[in-house]
C-alpha cells in the first residue's frame, strides 16, 4: 500500500455533498497535481461528520486541523500554504460564536470535545466505500472473535450484560430481545435492520449507514449468530439513496471478503443480506408494519403479542433492531460489557446519537454518554441559542416526544429520567426552540404530523388524533374555548391507552408536555386572543413604529399585498385589513420600526 | 390447564382461546366491532378491550384487545373496569362522532352504558357527541370486516383498504367494478353498519 504523508478528510455526507463537496474534491486533486503533491497527499471521502451546517468540511491528518465552509475559490491558496508550505490557514477554520479566534484542532472545538464516539467510532475515518479501511479499523474482528470463541448463549449474555437498549425508540434490553429469539422455536428466523428512519429532522441512522455500513453488517451477523438466523433484511427509508448505494457496496465486498455467504471464517457459520426500499410512510417503521411491508403485505401494524420474536418475518422469529443499536455491537464484543457498561446512567448504559437541530448555533449530529445533561448538549456542544435569544424548549423524541423546559435543562440524558419528565429518548431528535417558537403551534405541528401519518387502522388513533388537531388548531386561530384544555387533556390519556401501536399511543405527548410546562401561553391564546411568542398568523398585528421610521419607503416597495402607504421621509403605515402577515416588512426594514403585537 | 383470574374469580380452562372466547363462556359478554368468530381478528375497533396484568405484577394493568390477546396461565383480568368502561365510551363516541347515522353504534353505546344525560359525560365525550364537527359522510367504521370476509370466504379480494388516517376508505380495486366480485354478499352480510349493498349487474 502506498504511504502517505498528508490525509485529507473530506466529508462525503449527504450535507456536505448538497454544499458541493465534490467540486471541493475535484479542486483539491487539481491543484495537488499542479504542485505534484498527489503521491504525498492522499483525498479521503469520508461519510458525514456531524458537523453538516458548516460543510463542506475536512479534517487534516495528521495534526487534526479542521477546515469547515470550504470554497473552490480558496483551494489554491490552502494547498500551497498549508500542504506545500505547511502553514494551516486561519480563514476556513472554525469561531465560535461571540469568540474570535479561530480553533485550529478539531479536539478542541466545543461541537466534538464533550461528544464520545461509539456508533460513530469511524467517523471521518474512513473511505465508507472501502472496506479494507474497515478492517484496518479492526473491523470484522469482532464477527471472527464471536465464531472462533464464543457460544451463541455466551454472545447474548455479553449483549445482555452490556445494558445496551434499543435505539430505536423504544429502549427495549437489546440482550433480552435476542434471547427471546435464541429461544423461540423455528426451522428458520430472520435478522433486521430497521433504517426506515422517518422522524421530521432526524438523521441519526442516515449517517451511519452512509458513513459506515460495514458496521452494521458485522453487528447484524453477529446477532444472527447469536439467535440462529442465516438471513437478514435491511429496510431503509426509500428517501435515502446514498445509503442504499454504500450498503449495497459493503454487501458486495463483504461477499468478496467471504464475510457474508457461506462459512464464514470457516466457522460453518452462513449468512447473507439483502436490502429492500422502505414503502414510504412514517408508520413503517413500527416494526410489525416494517415486517408486513417486507412480505409485501400493506404496511400497517398488527397487534402485539405475537412479537416478531416468536412470530415475525413470514412467521418465522425474527430479532429487529435500529441501525444505531447494530453500531454498538461489535464494540461491545471486542471491549466488552463492562466497559460498556461503565458509561453512562444505571439503567441507561453506553452512549446516544442526537441530531440536534432548530434553534441553536451548531447544528448536527452528535454522539453523548448517557447521563450528560441536556443543557450540555444544547450549551456546550450546540453553542447555544441563535442570535442570542432566549432558550424556551426543547423537543426531543420527535413527534412521539414531549418538550423540556428550560427549568428541567439539567435532566441527565437517559431512558427512564425523560419518562420521567414526560419526554422519551426516542430514536433521538433535539428540536432546539427559542422565545419566538409558540408552544401551542410546536404542539400543533407536531400532532398534525402524527395525524398525517395515522395509518387509520385503529379508531383512537385516526379519530381522535384529528379532533385534537381540530381543537390546537382552533386555539391557535384565536377561537379555543375554556374547556379545551380539559377536553385534550381528557383525549391524551386515552387516546395514549387505547390506540394499537406506538403511533397513536405517543401521539399526545407533545401536547401533554406543552400543557404541562406552558400552560400559560394555551390560557392567553385562549382567554386574551394573545399568542405570547407572537407566531399564531391569526393573532398578531405587524405596526410601524412612528418614532423609529425614517420612510425610506423600502418596506412598502416590498411587501407583497401593497398593505403598507406612506410618503417618502414620512411615516408609513400598515394596513390591518390588506396585511397577509408574511413579516417581509419587518425582515427589510433598517430601522427596527416593524413591529408585531399579540 | 390454564389457570387465571378473571373478574375476581380463578378461572380453569383446558384449550387456549382468546380472551372475548373465554370470558364469553364465562359469561361476560364484551362489545365488539370488529371480529367475527370465523374471520381473522383485526384488533382495530379497540371496543373489546380489556385491562390485564400478570401475578408477578399485578399493578402493571395494560388494555387489550381481548379479540387478539390469548389467556394464559397467570393473568389477572378485568373486563369491565373503571378504566375498560372509559375507555369503551370514549371508543364508541369516536364512532358515533364519525357516523351518527349508524344505528348500531347507538345500540351499542346503550348497552355499555353511555349515559344520555348529557351532564354525565366526561369532557371529551361531551366534545366528541355535541361539539366536533363531522367531517366524513360515511356510515363505514372502517372494521374491516368486509374486506376480511370477502379475501377470507368467496377468497376474491375484490375490496381492500386504500389512503391512510382518516382518509382511508374500503374501495374495489382501481375504484372501478371489481371484476373479481361474484356477488356473494358476505361483505354486504357482515358489515354492522349497513354500509354496503350488493347490486344486481348486467
Ligand atoms: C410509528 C413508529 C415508527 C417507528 N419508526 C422506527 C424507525 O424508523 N426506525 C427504528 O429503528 N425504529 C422505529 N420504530 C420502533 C420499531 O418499532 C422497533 O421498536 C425498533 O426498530 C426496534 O429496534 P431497537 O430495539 O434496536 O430500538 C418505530 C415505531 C413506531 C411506533
Ligand atoms: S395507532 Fe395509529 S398508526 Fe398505529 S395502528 Fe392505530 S391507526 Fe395505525
Ligand atoms: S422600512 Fe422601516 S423605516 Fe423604512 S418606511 Fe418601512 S418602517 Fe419606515
Ligand atoms: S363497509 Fe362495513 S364492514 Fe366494511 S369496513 Fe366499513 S363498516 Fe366495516
Ligand atoms: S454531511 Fe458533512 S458533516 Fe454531515
Ligand atoms: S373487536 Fe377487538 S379490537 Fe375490534
Amino acid at each position: 500500500m502506498q504511504e502517505y504523508r498528508m490525509h485529507l478528510m473530506l466529508c462525503a455526507g449527504t450535507g456536505c455533498v448538497s454544499n458541493h463537496a465534490f467540486d471541493i474534491e475535484k479542486a483539491f486533486k487539481r491543484e495537488l497535481e499542479k504542485h505534484n503533491l498527489q503521491d504525498e497527499v492522499q483525498v479521503v471521502d469520508t461519510g458525514c461528520q456531524g458537523f453538516c451546517e458548516r460543510g463542506p468540511i475536512m479534517i487534516v491528518q495528521p495534526g487534526d486541523i479542521f477546515y469547515e465552509m470550504l470554497e473552490e475559490k480558496d483551494i489554491p491558496y490552502l494547498v500551497e500554504e498549508h500542504f506545500l508550505k505547511g502553514r494551516p490557514v486561519e480563514k476556513h477554520m472554525y469561531v465560535p460564536k461571540g469568540g474570535e479566534n479561530p480553533i485550529p484542532k478539531l479536539s478542541d472545538i466545543g461541537f466534538f470535545k464533550k461528544q464520545k464516539l461509539i456508533a460513530l467510532a469511524n467517523r471521518g475515518l474512513i473511505d465508507p466505500e472501502n472496506i479494507d479501511e474497515y478492517i484496518g479499523r479492526e473491523g470484522y474482528s469482532a464477527l471472527a472473535k464471536v465464531l472462533s470463541e464464543m457460544t451463541p448463549e455466551e454472545v447474548v449474555k455479553e449483549v445482555k450484560d452490556s445494558g445496551l437498549r434499543g435505539r430505536g425508540g423504544g429502549g427495549f434490553s437489546t440482550g433480552t430481545k435476542w434471547e427471546f429469539a435464541k429461544n423461540s422455536p423455528g426451522d428458520e428466523k430472520y435478522i433486521i435492520c430497521n433504517a426506515d428512519e422517518g422522524d421530521p429532522g432526524a438523521f441519526m441512522d442516515r449517517s451511519i449507514v452512509e458513513s459506515d455500513p460495514h458496521v452494521i453488517l458485522e453487528g447484524m451477523a453477529i446477532g444472527a449468530y447469536a439467535i440462529g438466523a442465516t438471513h437478514g433484511f435491511i429496510y431503509v427509508r426509500d428517501e435515502y439513496p446514498l445509503a442504499v448505494e454504500r450498503i449495497n457496496k459493503a454487501i458486495k465486498d463483504a461477499r468478496e471478503y467471504g464475510l457474508l455467504g457461506e462459512d464464514i471464517f470457516e466457522a460453518g457459520f452462513d449468512f447473507d443480506v439483502s436490502v429492500s426500499r422502505g414503502a414510504g410512510a412514517f408508520v413503517c417503521g413500527e416494526e410489525t408494519s416494517l415486517i408486513a411491508s417486507l412480505e409485501g403485505n400493506m404496511p400497517e401494524p398488527r397487534v402485539r403479542p405475537p412479537y416478531p420474536a416468536v412470530a415475525g418475518y413470514k412467521g418465522k422469529p425474527t430479532n429487529i433492531n435500529n441501525v444505531e443499536t447494530w453500531a454498538n455491537i461489535r464494540h461491545i464484543i471486542n471491549r466488552g460489557a463492562e466497559w460498556y457498561s461503565s458509561i453512562g446512567t444505571e439503567t441507561s448504559k453506553g452512549t446516544k446519537v442526537f441530531s440536534l437541530v432548530g434553534k441553536v448555533n451548531n447544528t448536527g449530529l452528535v454522539e453523548v454518554p448517557m447521563g450528560i445533561s441536556v443543557r450540555d448538549i444544547i450549551f456546550d456542544i450546540g453553542g447555544g441559542v441563535m442570535n442570542g435569544k432566549k432558550f424556551k424548549a426543547v423537543q426531543t423524541g420527535g413527534p412521539s416526544g414531549g418538550c423540556i423546559p428550560e427549568s428541567l435543562m439539567d435532566t441527565p440524558v437517559g431512558y427512564d429520567t425523560f419518562a420521567k419528565i414526560g419526554s422519551i429518548v426516542g430514536s433521538g431528535g433535539m428540536i432546539v426552540m427559542d422565545e419566538d417558537n409558540c408552544m401551542v403551534e410546536v404542539a400543533r405541528y407536531f400532532l398534525a404530523f402524527t395525524q398525517q401519518e395515522s395509518c387509520g387502522k385503529c379508531t383512537p388513533c385516526r379519530e381522535g388524533t384529528r379532533h385534537m388537531l381540530d381543537i390546537l388548531t382552533r386555539i391557535t386561530e384565536g377561537k379555543g374555548k375554556e374547556e379545551d384544555l380539559d377536553v385534550l387533556e381528557d383525549m391524551c390519556g386515552l387516546i395514549g391507552s387505547t390506540s394499537l401501536c406506538a403511533l397513536g399511543a405517543t401521539a399526545p405527548n407533545p401536547v401533554l408536555t406543552t400543557m404541562k410546562y406552558f400552560r400559560d401561553e394555551y390560557e392567553a391564546h385562549i382567554k386574551e386572543g394573545r399568542c405570547p411568542a407572537k407566531e399564531c398568523k391569526s393573532l398578531i398585528t405587524y405596526t410601524i413604529l412612528e418614532d423609529k421610521c425614517t420612510g425610506c419607503t423600502l418596506c412598502a416597495r416590498d411587501c407583497p399585498v401593497t398593505a403598507i402607504t406612506g410618503e417618502r421621509k414620512g411615516i408609513h403605515v400598515i394596513d390591518p385589513d390588506i396585511c397577509v402577515k408574511c413579516g417581509i416588512c419587518k425582515a427589510v426594514c433598517n430601522f427596527g420600526a416593524v413591529r408585531i403585537e399579540s | 390447564m390454564i389457570k387465571y383470574t378473571l373478574n375476581g374469580d380463578l378461572v380453569e380452562q383446558k384449550d387456549e382461546t382468546t380472551i372475548l372466547e373465554s370470558a364469553g363462556r364465562n359469561g361476560f359478554k364484551i362489545p365488539t366491532l370488529c371480529n367475527n368468530e370465523h374471520l381473522t381478528p383485526f384488533g382495530g375497533c379497540r371496543l373489546c378491550l380489556v385491562e390485564v396484568a400478570t401475578e408477578r405484577n399485578p399493578d402493571m394493568k395494560k388494555l387489550m384487545p381481548s379479540c387478539t390477546a390469548r389467556i394464559s396461565s397467570g393473568l389477572i383480568i378485568d373486563t369491565n373496569s373503571h378504566r375498560v368502561q372509559q375507555s369503551r365510551r370514549f371508543i364508541i363516541s369516536m364512532l358515533i362522532s364519525r357516523s351518527p347515522k349508524a344505528e348500531k353504534l347507538r345500540e351499542i353505546a346503550k348497552e355499555i352504558g353511555l349515559p344520555e344525560e348529557r351532564s354525565e359525560l366526561s369532557p371529551s365525550e361531551k366534545y366528541l357527541l355535541d361539539d366536533a364537527p363531522s367531517i366524513v359522510t360515511t356510515n363505514c367504521i372502517l372494521c374491516g370486516l368486509c374486506v376480511r370476509a370477502c379475501a377470507e370466504i368467496p377468497m376474491r379480494d375484490a375490496i381492500s383498504f386504500s389512503a391512510r388516517g382518516m382518509e382511508r376508505m374500503v374501495k374495489t380495486p382501481f375504484e372501478k367494478y371489481a371484476e373479481t366480485c361474484i356477488g356473494c354478499g358476505s361483505c354486504a352480510y357482515v358489515c354492522p353498519t349497513d354500509t354496503i349493498t350488493i347490486e344486481e349487474v348486467v
